[in-house]
Parts: structure tokens; C-alpha cells; sequence
């Protein structure tokens, strides 16, 4: 992979549900170190673009290439830290046997040491061996924020991040994605937090009814006004 | 082995998992324990009848009270979307779909292992006089159950109707291997070898076996990422 | 395929049955052994035949479903396991009415019945699957794999049911040599086939364009719910 390719390239992607096209003709680029916030209405195909991303779904037509190679690929899911409207938390596993698990899942050389380091990021080191479901949300959450950053991936996909976090795990996630990006990761989020994720976000890109209507650098004029790629792109809140 | 681990991290997660609560387990043994009772009553339990029939009687247990685990198997990956945290790690779906099995396959065992004891001492019947065979039984027709009931799993498990698809799908497509398993549990319980003729039920058994599993491992992959 | 290619089809398959019936009927004598009720033949095997035929094309549009994506593959499929699965049904109905009058009872669990019903209940599965579906590309692709075990799986049941016991009458055509019947009643079985074939083409075609139908449906409801 060239230094300057980008992180992420969609060409042409058309995505279907039977006949009916949920993503139509997206494509644009995402560059190493950019922030791109999806933003878009329920339905827009905001979950169903970052499911392609993520591997969890092919697209009908159209190339993706992240991280220099195709989205099924062992090596680039063992890149792309994933988050999305579940936690992907096991309940009846304590704090640390989840995170060993998925730092062995993501074949780390060394698994606990990961799972503990992490433990200590996100303060839950004091109830490691405490279940899942014994955590209170706001726990379980910065949970979920650690278990996607374990294996630092050089491409995060949030699907909602903000969406139902308390304050703490909002700041925790904010700090962590800063500290991610400054090391050159890409992050592609969807959000309806547009303050939250405008903060962060590089770059802006609009779905609307399966296409991308406007992408672009997020500009200061949006920080001021959150609303305002809404009511330019005729989409009023 | 650098195909299994994976699927064997996979599997070692979900029996620890289980073995915390063990809620699938005691839930499947009780089951199987209610079928032994009512099947008490279906036919006179001290005749010798019982040496005829063992096979199938066994077999029905095993059958439904699997279905518990096996639908258990995929619903644990449900809550929290943990089913994408997995798709989407650099698992393939054929592991992911082998670790599943492997889990399933020591949980029924598991069921099996302790129901076949009971079976005896409830039957009045020496079950043990052709063990190494009849285990190998066991181990080929569980593993049936194990390939075929993930398989399926995995096909309803985004279901909303996941509970009910199962059986549906599940107990026809058995016949084969349950049929297998019913008549060499029978010979073998009633103390007898299996003769040359009989030789094919081992045969159809690991060739059920064999089809399924390489066509799960086949088309895993197409079943997880839609 | 058009409208009239279909028609054609109709009117053939109505000529066929028709005249099937005349020979069947009024121009076969009764047989040696069975009496009259040996006529129910000329449906009975043409339906499993047609039954086959339908799940085996359902199993090679599965494949061709999971290579290519194409919603048509998977259309055919659907039809074909509907409509299979009615011929099944008429198999297993004349089956059973032929077992009553011979055997004295309505069923038996002898090879073929058995298995003939255990891939009936196979394809009942099926189609229960896809009723469970709602998001058309879903239901493409996991009724696709079920289509492949399925038939797999009728493959085995069929062999391993044989294994099993044999009380059923052995083969009855001559395709291997030496069955049993005469020439003069093996033509007719064929022309119903033939006839059962076109009909099923015929209601395959038309389910198809149904299945068509029901996606654009879908695609506009989601169309709708998306304003």
C-alpha cells in the first residue's frame, strides 16, 4: 500500500434488498488519518454502507478496497476495529476473559497483556473478573470502546458511537479516537450526535436515499451550525 | 492448526461460557430425563420389548433434548450483536461455523454421557456389553447432530421465528443418521455384533458425517455475510 | 417466456392428459394382478418424476443464486419447490390410495414411502423458511444453502431407506432391463409426463413472474417507507 492511497475506496458500490436499491452508486475515498462522519436519516444506508465496510455484508455491485485490500480478507478485518449498535460484549464472561478473548480473536502475540492494558485505559481494571452483566451501562459501554481498540486498529467503523453513552464513555471515546487519528488511523462514523462527531470528524459525506449527496471537509461553518448540511441538502431535521 | 485455532477459541469461549451457567445443559438433561419418564408409560418398561427398541427410545432423547443446545448454540451470539463482533473479526465462517459445532458436539455428548446411565438403571437394561462400538456410535451420530443442528442454527438464527424453524428443519433432515444410530444402538444394547451386513449403518453414519460437515465448511461463509 | 409459448403449452399438455385418459381408461385391459387400480400408475410415477425434476432444478438454481446474486435464480427455485412439492403431494396421495386398495391400508412405512415423505417434509421445511424471511436478499441466500443440504440430504435418505427394508413392489419400468410391464402400457406413463411436465413448466413459469412481482411490491414498500 502506497503512502498516500487512501483508506478507504468505495467505486461505484450499489447495494440491493431484492429489488430495492439501498445503496446506489456510492462512491468516494477516505485518506489515512481523515475522520469521515456519515451523516443521513434512518433508512439512508448509512448502517448498510459501514456493514460493507465492516465484512459483514458484500455489495451487488462496485469495488471496495480498505487498507489496500478487498473487505473479506483476514489480514484487513484484522485492522478495522468495529463498533456498532451492539457492544459485541459477552454477558456471562467476565470483563477480562471477554477482552482476552477478542485479543486472541484478533491473533495478538500477547493476549493478556493487551486485555489488562486496556482494562487500565478504559478504568475498568478494578473489576476485571466481574460478569458483563453484573456491569452497570455506562461500564459495559467503555467496555465495548475497549474491546474495538485492543488490537489498535488502523481503521475504526462506528456505527451510532454516541448514540446512548454516558458522559464518561463519551469523553473516553472522544480521547481515544484524538489519540487514534494522531497515530494515523482512519475513522468512518454514522451519527445523529452531529455536534459530538462534527468535533472530530475531518470530513463530511451526506447519504440521502441510498446516495452520497454532498462529501467534503467538514468546515467551521457546519461547527457553528450542525443543522446546516441538513437544511443546504433539503433534508430538514 | 492454523485453521483451528480459531474455531477452537471459539468453542473453548462458548463452553466456558455455558459451564458458568450450565442453564443449556441442566435445561437439555432435565428434558431428557422427562422423555425417559414418559416413554415409561408409552410401553411396559420390564419386557423384553425394551431390548428391541432401546436404539430408538435412546435416540429420541437425544434428538429433542439437542434441540435446546443447538438452538442455544447461535441465540448466546445474539444479545449485544455479538454474532457481527465475531463476522466481522478475521474469523472465517467456516471457523466460526466449526467452533460452533465442536461446542455443540461436547455439549451433546455431554447430555449423551450422562443420559445413557440413566437410561440403564430407569430400563433395566446392560447397555455397557458392546461399549467400544456403541460409543463409537455415540461420537458418529452426535457429531451428526452437532453439523446438521449448527448448520441450521446459523441459517434461523436471525429469525424471528428462530425457535420454532429449527425442529422443522432440523428432524428430517436426520433421518439418515438417526436411523443409523437407532439400528446399531439396538443390536449393540441387546448385546449383539455388528455383522458384516450391518457394517453399512457405521458407513452411512461417517458418510453423513463427512457430507455435512464439508458442506457446512463450504458454505459458512455465504450464510454469515450477507 | 411469452404468453404464447405458454398457451401452446397448455393446450398440448390439455391434448396429452386427454388423450392419456381415453388410452388409461377405456383402451388399457386391467391388469393380471392388480385389477383396475394399477391405473393410478400413470400418475403416480409421472409425479415423482416431475417432483424430481423441479427439487433437482431448485438445487442447481441455488447454485446458480450463490454465484451470481441473480434474483431470478432464486425466483426459480422458490417456483420449483412449490411446485415440486405439489407433485410430491399427488405421489404421495395416489401412493396411499393404491396402498389401501392392495395392501388394505392407507400407509405403510416401506422404503419409498418413507422416503418420498421424509423429503416432503424436507421441502415443507423450505418453504416454512422462506415464509420466516422478510428481506428478499436474505431469503435468496439462506433458502439457496437449505435448497443444497435438502437435496443432499434426499440423496441419502433415498439410499439409506433402501438399506433399510424393501416391501415395496421392486422397480416397475424397464429402464434397467427386465421390469415388468408391457410395452403397450409404458407409452402412456410416458405421454403423462410428458403432460405433467408441461403443466409444471406452466405453473413454474407463472409463480416466477409472482415472485417477480412480490420483490417489485417489496421494493416499492420500502420505497415508501424511506420518503
Amino acid at each position: 500500500m502506497a503512502a498516500d492511497s487512501p483508506a478507504v475506496l468505495l467505486e461505484g458500490l450499489w447495494k440491493y434488498f431484492g429489488s430495492f436499491p439501498a445503496l446506489r452508486d456510492v462512491s468516494f475515498a477516505v485518506h489515512p488519518g481523515a475522520a469521515l462522519a456519515l451523516l443521513g436519516r434512518n433508512g439512508a444506508g448509512k448502517t448498510t454502507l459501514l456493514r460493507i465496510l465492516g465484512g459483514l455484508s458484500r455489495p451487488d455491485r462496485g469495488k471496495v478496497t480498505i487498507l489496500g485490500g478487498a473487505t473479506r480478507s483476514a489480514s484487513v478485518r484484522a485492522r478495522i476495529g468495529l463498533l456498532g449498535h451492539g457492544i459485541g460484549i459477552y454477558d456471562e464472561l467476565s470483563a477480562l476473559e471477554n477482552l482476552t478473548f477478542h485479543a486472541r480473536l484478533q491473533g495478538l502475540a500477547e493476549p493478556a497483556k493487551a486485555a489488562h492494558a486496556w482494562l487500565e485505559r478504559t478504568g475498568l481494571h478494578a473489576v476485571r473478573d466481574g460478569l458483563a452483566r453484573e456491569f452497570s451501562r455506562g461500564m459495559r459501554q467503555r467496555l465495548a470502546v475497549a474491546r474495538a481498540f485492543l488490537h489498535e486498529p488502523s481503521l475504526f467503523l462506528l456505527d451510532e458511537p454516541f448514540t446512548a453513552l454516558d458522559d464518561r464513555a463519551i469523553a473516553v471515546l472522544q480521547s481515544l479516537l484524538r489519540e487514534a487519528l494522531a497515530r494515523g488511523a482512519t475513522v468512518v462514523m454514522s451519527t445523529h450526535q452531529l455536534r459530538e462527531a462534527l468535533e472530530l470528524a475531518t470530513d463530511v459525506a451526506m447519504v440521502q436515499k441510498g446516495r452520497v449527496v454532498h462529501s467534503g471537509p467538514r468546515t467551521e461553518a457546519m461547527l457553528a451550525d450542525p443543522a446546516l448540511l441538513y437544511r443546504t441538502y433539503g433534508e430538514p431535521l | 492448526m492454523k485453521f483451528l485455532r480459531p474455531a477452537l477459541l471459539i468453542a473453548s469461549k462458548d463452553l466456558r461460557s455455558e459451564f458458568r451457567t450450565k442453564e443449556t445443559l441442566n435445561a437439555s438433561f432435565s428434558f431428557a430425563l422427562a422423555i425417559l419418564v414418559l416413554f415409561s408409560f408409552a410401553f411396559d418398561p420390564d419386557s423384553d420389548m425394551i431390548r428391541q427398541i432401546a436404539g430408538g427410545l435412546l435416540w429420541m432423547v437425544f434428538a429433542f433434548s439437542s434441540a435446546l443446545i443447538l438452538n442455544r448454540g447461535f441465540a448466546r451470539e445474539v444479545p449485544n450483536d455479538c454474532l457481527d463482533t465475531l463476522i466481522a473479526s478475521p474469523v472465517s465462517g467456516a471457523q466460526l461455523f466449526l467452533g460452533k459445532t465442536l461446542a455443540n458436539y461436547v455439549l451433546l455428548l455431554l447430555v449423551e454421557a450422562v443420559s445413557l446411565p440413566v437410561f440403564g438403571v430407569f430400563y433395566n437394561a446392560n447397555w455397557a456389553r458392546r461399549l467400544g462400538p456403541l460409543m463409537l456410535v455415540f461420537v458418529l451420530a452426535a457429531w451428526a447432530l452437532a453439523v446438521m443442528g449448527t448448520m441450521f442454527s446459523a441459517l434461523t438464527v436471525n429469525l424471528r421465528l428462530r425457535e420454532l424453524m429449527l425442529p422443522a428443519l432440523l428432524y428430517p433432515a436426520l433421518v439418515p443418521a438417526l436411523m443409523a444410530a437407532i439400528q446399531l444402538t439396538n443390536l449393540l444394547i441387546a448385546g449383539d455384533t455388528v455383522g458384516k451386513e450391518d457394517q453399512i449403518w457405521f458407513r452411512l453414519l461417517a458418510g453423513f458425517d463427512a457430507i455435512f460437515t464439508l458442506l457446512g465448511l463450504a458454505l459458512a461463509e455465504t450464510v454469515f455475510v450477507g | 417466456m411469452r404468453n404464447p409459448i405458454l398457451y401452446l403449452f397448455a393446450a398440448v399438455a390439455a391434448v396429452l392428459l386427454a388423450w392419456d385418459l381415453y388410452k388409461v381408461f377405456m383402451v388399457l385391459p386391467d391388469e393380471l394382478n392388480q385389477g383396475m387400480i394399477y391405473r393410478i400408475i400413470y400418475f403416480h410415477v409421472p409425479a415423482a418424476m416431475v417432483a424430481f425434476a423441479a427439487f433437482f432444478g431448485s438445487l442447481v438454481a441455488s447454485a446458480g443464486y450463490l454465484t451470481t446474486k441473480e434474483m431470478r435464480y432464486d425466483s426459480f427455485s422458490a417456483a420449483a419447490i412449490e411446485v415440486g412439492f405439489v407433485f410430491a403431494t399427488v405421489n404421495l396421495v395416489t401412493g396411499s390410495i393404491w396402498g389401501r386398495i392392495i395392501w388394505g391400508i392407507w400407509w405403510t412405512w416401506d422404503a419409498r414411502l418413507t422416503s418420498m415423505f421424509v423429503c416432503w417434509l424436507l421441502y415443507a421445511a423450505y418453504l416454512l423458511l422462506r415464509r420466516a424471511i422478510d428481506e428478499p436478499a436474505q431469503r435468496a441466500r439462506l433458502s439457496a444453502v437449505l435448497s443444497i443440504f435438502a437435496f443432499t440430504d434426499v440423496v441419502i435418505v433415498w439410499k439409506s431407506i433402501e438399506w433399510w427394508r424393501t416391501q415395496h413392489p421392486g422397480p416397475v419400468l424397464s429402464i434397467r432391463g427386465g421390469g415388468g410391464m408391457a410395452p403397450g402400457m409404458q407409452a402412456p406413463l410416458y405421454w403423462n409426463a410428458l403432460a405433467l411436465a408441461l403443466l409444471a413448466t406452466i405453473l413454474l413459469v407463472l409463480r416466477m413472474r409472482q415472485e417477480a412481482a412480490r420483490r417489485e411490491i417489496d421494493s416499492l414498500r420500502r420505497q415508501a417507507y424511506a420518503l
